[in-house]
C-alpha cells in the first residue's frame, strides 16, 4: 500500500523494513494518507549518516486498525508538510527545535519547549544555541483598544507551569498563544541507551497523573521488542488499573469544571470521590498513582479474593456517589448555561489539527485506541466508545461522565472474572535492530510510544507522544472569540498535561 | 435545589478527624521507609543497591551493634519508595515500613540506617508566632509530574481540609508566607522559581515535596534539571515520597507548625 510499512499496535518489525523514501515521496505519502483519513500519531528525527537526519512518521488508520510507518533522510532543510497537513505542525516544530533542520514554508516555526538542540549545529559550540525559555516572537494583534494578557508560567492554582498570551478586544479573546517547555526534564534523551534501572521510573513520572497509561505503553513496547508474552491475569490487571486511572481523573475534572462555574456541591463531592478512586489504585499496589504496578513482563502486584471483594464493595459506593454528584451538573440549569456553547471546537477543525481522546470524541469524531487499535485485555473485552457532538465544554464534560460509567462497569466485570495465572513473566531483553509502536488510550487520549533498537538491543531512539501534544493547539483554537473569563473553564475542559508535553 | 440538598445529606460529613483522632487508614501495601533485615542479609551481595534507580542505597561502613558487617544506608530524599530493591533481593530481606511520618527539617536527617528519620521540629518561636496560626502557601511546580502537585492540592479538599489549621494554597506569591515546591527544578523553571520566591514577603519558608524537589528524584544528574529546590532557595521542610501520601505531607505541615506534638502517641 503506497510504499508504506504496515504494522499493528504493539508489533515489532525489523528496523530496516521501515521504507526510506525520498523527501518528496515521504511528503506525498504522509499528505495522501492523512487526506485519506489517517492520523499522524508520531513524527520524530534521529541522527543518520553524515550528520543528516532520519525522520520517521507513524500514521494510524482507525477504521482498519492498522498503523503505517515510513522514513526519509533530511539534510538541512526540506519543504514543510504542515501547509498541506496541519496535523504535522507541532511535530515539525519539535523536529526543527531538536535537530536544527528547517521545514521551509512552515507557517509558525517557533520553539516547542525551548530545549537545547539534541546535537550542535556544525561549527557552533552547543551552549551558544540554547534558546531562552519564553523568549519568542509572540503573535500580536494591533489596533485601537486591543490589549494583551500574559499569564504564567506560575499560575494561580496548584497546577504545572506554562505561558499563555491572549490578544483581546475588550473581554473577547481574538487569539491565544500557548508557549510551553517549562517542565522539560530530558526524558527522551535519557531513554536512549536503555533500558536502565531508571527507565520505568521515567515512564511513570512522564505525566504523573497518567502513570499507568505511560507505563503500559512503555511495557507493551518493550514486550513487543523482546517478543515476550504477558500473562492473561496481568493483562486484566493492567486494564483495571488503567480504567481506575481514567475514572479518578475524569471524576476530578468534573469536580474542577463545577468549581470553575462556581457550583460548589459537585466540586466538593467529586474532589473527595477522586481521592477514593486513587485509594483503590493504592489498594492494588500501595501507591495512589499506581507506581510500581505495571512492569515489563506483567504487573508488580497480584490480587487475592478478599482484596477483589473489598474493591468491588468500594466500587459500588463510588459509582453511586459519582452518579449523584455528576447528575447534579446536568440537572442544574445555571451550570448548563455556562457549559453549553463555551469553547466550541468544530468537527472539521478537530479533524484537521488531529485532536485525540475525549476532546476529539466530544466533537463527534470516533477516535479511541481501545476500539480501533486494541492491545492487551482490550482485544477481548470491549468498552463502547463514548461520544457527543457539540464540541463544547458540555460535550467534553459529558463524554467524561459516559466514560466514567463504562469504565466502572468494565472494572467490576473484569475483577469478577480474573483469569487464574501468574502476574509476571520473566522479561527478556529487547532484540536488536527492531522498530515498534505502542499505543494506549489514556484518560486524555492516545498515548503513542515508538522505539528503535540498535544492533545490541539497546534503545537507539525513543519517541513519546502524549495526547497533550496533539491537543494543546485545540485549546488555543477553542478560545477564539470566547470571553477571556471563560479561559479557566475551557482550560479545565481539556485538562492537558504540561510535563507530558514538555517531556 | 431539593436535589442539591438531598445530595448534601447523602454525602455526609467527610473530613478526617486526624490529628485529633486516628489518621485515615493507609493501604496495606503502603510503602514507607525501606528496611533491611540484616539477619537475612548474610553476604552483603548488594543487589538492592544495583537495582536502585536513584542510588538511594549506599554501603555504610562501621560496626553496628557489635557486628562489623557492612550495612546499607538509605537516603529517603532520593528514594522513590518503589519496589525495585525489594524485588531484587534474593533473600527477601528488603521490606517497606508502614510509617507515614517521614518528614525532616534537615536534608541530612533523611539519610538513615535502621532508625526512622529524626522527626521534624516546629519552626523557631518568633517565626511560629507569625505563621503558626495562619500559613498561606504558593505552590510552584518546577518540573514536577503532577503527582506531588495533586496530592498536595488534595489537602484542600473536604477529606483533609487543611483550612482547619489555618493553612491554604493561595494564588499569588505576594499573598503567601512561603512556597511549596515540587519537581526537580527544571532549568526552564529556575528563573520563574527564583522570581516567585523573591515575590514572597519575608519572613518566608520553603517546603520541598517529593523526591524530585529534594534530590532530583529519577531526574537527578540530568543536564536539564537542578537536582531539587535547595539548589535555588533555602528549604525548611523536606517531605519525601514519590509522591508522598497526603498524610505524610499533612503530618509534615502540622509538625512544622507545632500542631503535631501529641501525634506520635496516637
Ligand atoms: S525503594 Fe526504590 S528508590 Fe528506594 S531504595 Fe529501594 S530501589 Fe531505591
Amino acid at each position: 500500500m503506497n510504499g508504506l510499512l504496515q504494522l499493528r499496535n504493539a508489533q515489532a518489525v525489523r528496523a530496516d523494513s521501515v521504507p526510506r523514501l525520498s523527501v518528496e515521496e515521504f511528503r506525498e505519502a504522509v499528505i495522501c494518507a492523512v487526506e485519506g483519513g489517517a492520523r499522524l500519531s508520531a513524527m520524530f528525527g534521529r541522527p543518520a549518516e553524515g550528520n543528516r537526519l532520519l525522520v520517521t512518521a507513524v500514521l494510524a488508520n482507525d477504521p482498519d486498525g492498522t498503523l503505517q510507518a515510513c522514513s526519509t533522510v533530511v539534510d538541512g532543510g526540506y519543504d514543510s508538510i504542515t501547509p498541506d497537513c496541519p496535523q504535522a505542525h507541532w511535530f515539525e516544530r519539535e523536529i526543527a527545535e531538536q535537530w536544527g533542520v528547517r521545514p521551509q514554508g512552515h507557517p509558525w516555526l517557533k520553539p516547542v519547549r525551548f530545549q537545547p538542540p539534541c546535537r550542535p549545529a556544525a561549527g557552533q559550540p552547543p551552549a551558544a544555541e540554547r534558546p531562552v525559555i519564553g523568549v519568542t516572537d509572540f503573535f500580536r494583534v494591533e489596533g485601537h483598544e486591543i490589549h494583551e494578557v500574559a499569564v504564567g508560567p506560575v499560575h494561580a492554582g496548584v497546577i504545572e507551569p506554562g505561558h499563555f498570551r491572549f490578544q483581546c478586544f475588550g473581554e473577547n479573546v481574538l487569539h491565544l498563544e500557548i508557549s510551553l517547555g517549562y517542565q522539560h526534564r530530558g526524558v527522551e534523551r535519557a531513554m536512549i541507551g536503555g533500558p536502565t534501572a531508571r527507565s520505568s521510573h521515567y515512564m511513570e513520572t512522564l505525566a504523573g497523573d497518567t502513570t499507568i497509561g505511560h507505563a503500559t505503553a512503555y511495557c507493551q513496547l518493550l514486550e513487543a521488542l523482546s517478543g515476550s508474552h504477558v500473562p492473561a491475569r496481568a493483562e486484566v490487571l493492567r486494564g483495571v488499573a488503567l480504567e481506575l486511572e481514567r475514572v479518578a481523573n475524569h471524576v476530578g475534572d468534573l469536580g474542577a469544571l463545577a468549581g470553575d462555574v462556581g457550583f460548589l456541591p459537585t466540586l466538593s463531592y467529586c474532589g473527595r470521590i477522586r481521592g477514593d478512586v486513587l485509594n483503590l489504585t493504592a489498594m492494588l499496589c500501595g501507591n495512589r498513582f499506581g507506581r510500581g504496578m505495571v512492569r515489563p513482563g506483567g504487573v508488580g502486584f497480584d490480587m487475592d479474593s478478599a482484596r477483589v471483594e473489598e474493591l468491588l464493595k468500594r466500587l459500588a459506593v463510588i459509582a453511586k456517589d459519582t452518579a449523584i454528584s455528576a447528575n447534579l451538573l446536568w440537572d442544574t440549569p445555571s451550570v448548563q448555561a455556562r457549559f453549553e456553547g463555551a469553547g466550541t471546537v468544530s468537527r472539521e477543525l478537530a479533524e484537521q489539527i488531529g485532536l485525540v481522546g475525549p476532546a476529539a470524541r466530544a466533537c463527534g469524531l470516533e477516535r479511541d485506541i481501545q476500539n480501533h487499535h486494541p492491545s492487551g485485555i482490550y482485544r477481548f473485552a470491549h468498552i463502547p466508545l463514548s461520544g457527543w457532538d457539540s464540541g463544547d465544554v458540555f460535550a467534553r464534560a459529558y463524554v467524561r461522565w459516559l466514560e466514567i460509567q463504562r469504565s466502572l462497569a468494565f472494572v467490576s466485570e473484569q475483577l469478577r472474572s480474573l483469569p487464574e495465572d501468574v502476574v509476571m513473566a520473566s522479561p527478556s531483553s529487547p532484540a536488536g535492530n527492531r522498530f515498534a509502536v505502542s499505543m494506549v488510550e489514556g484518560w486524555r487520549g492516545e498515548i503513542c510510544h515508538v522505539a528503535v533498537t540498535d544492533d545490541r538491543g539497546r534503545l537507539a531512539a525513543y519517541k513519546v507522544a502524549d495526547p497533550s501534544f496533539h491537543n494543546w493547539f485545540g485549546l488555543a483554537c477553542a478560545l477564539r472569540n470566547q470571553p477571556i473569563s471563560d479561559f479557566p473553564l475551557c482550560n479545565k475542559s481539556f485538562n492537558l498535561s504540561y510535563c507530558g508535553h514538555d517531556l | 435545589m431539593i436535589k442539591i440538598l438531598l445530595s448534601r445529606l447523602q454525602q455526609g460529613h467527610r473530613t478526617t478527624k486526624y490529628p485529633a483522632g486516628p489518621p485515615p487508614e493507609l493501604p496495606d501495601r503502603f510503602r514507607g521507609r525501606v528496611k533491611i533485615d540484616f539477619a537475612r542479609c548474610p553476604m552483603a551481595c548488594r543487589q538492592c543497591q544495583q537495582a536502585c534507580p536513584t542510588a538511594a542505597l549506599q554501603k555504610a561502613e562501621g560496626s553496628f551493634g557489635g557486628s562489623s558487617a557492612a550495612r546499607m544506608r538509605i537516603d529517603l530524599g532520593k528514594c522513590l519508595f518503589c519496589t525495585d530493591c525489594a524485588a531484587a533481593c534474593p533473600h527477601g530481606a528488603v521490606t517497606h515500613d508502614k510509617d507515614y511520618r517521614l518528614t525532616t527539617r534537615k536534608r541530612e536527617d533523611l539519610i538513615v540506617c535502621d532508625e526512622p528519620p529524626r522527626p521534624a521540629c516546629p519552626l523557631d518561636k518568633p517565626l511560629l508566632r507569625i505563621l503558626g496560626r495562619s500559613l498561606r502557601l504558593r505552590q510552584v511546580s518546577a518540573g514536577g509530574c503532577n503527582a506531588c502537585e495533586a496530592d498536595s492540592n488534595v489537602l484542600g479538599t473536604i477529606g483533609w481540609d487543611i483550612g482547619r489549621f489555618g493553612m491554604q494554597f493561595v494564588a499569588s506569591p505576594r499573598h503567601a508566607d512561603g512556597l511549596l515546591i515540587t519537581g526537580p527544578v527544571s532549568d526552564n523553571m529556575k528563573l520563574a522559581l527564583e522570581k516567585t520566591w523573591q515575590a514572597v514577603p519575608a519572613p518566608k519558608i520553603v517546603i520541598a515535596v517529593g523526591a524530585c524537589a529534594i534530590s532530583g528524584g529519577p531526574y537527578a544528574g540530568h543536564a536539564e534539571v537542578h537536582d531539587g529546590a535547595a539548589s535555588v532557595v533555602p528549604v525548611d521542610l523536606f517531605i519525601p515520597g514519590c509522591p508522598p501520601h497526603p498524610l505524610t505531607i499533612l503530618d509534615g505541615l502540622l509538625k512544622l507548625l507545632g500542631m503535631a506534638r501529641r501525634i506520635s502517641e496516637i
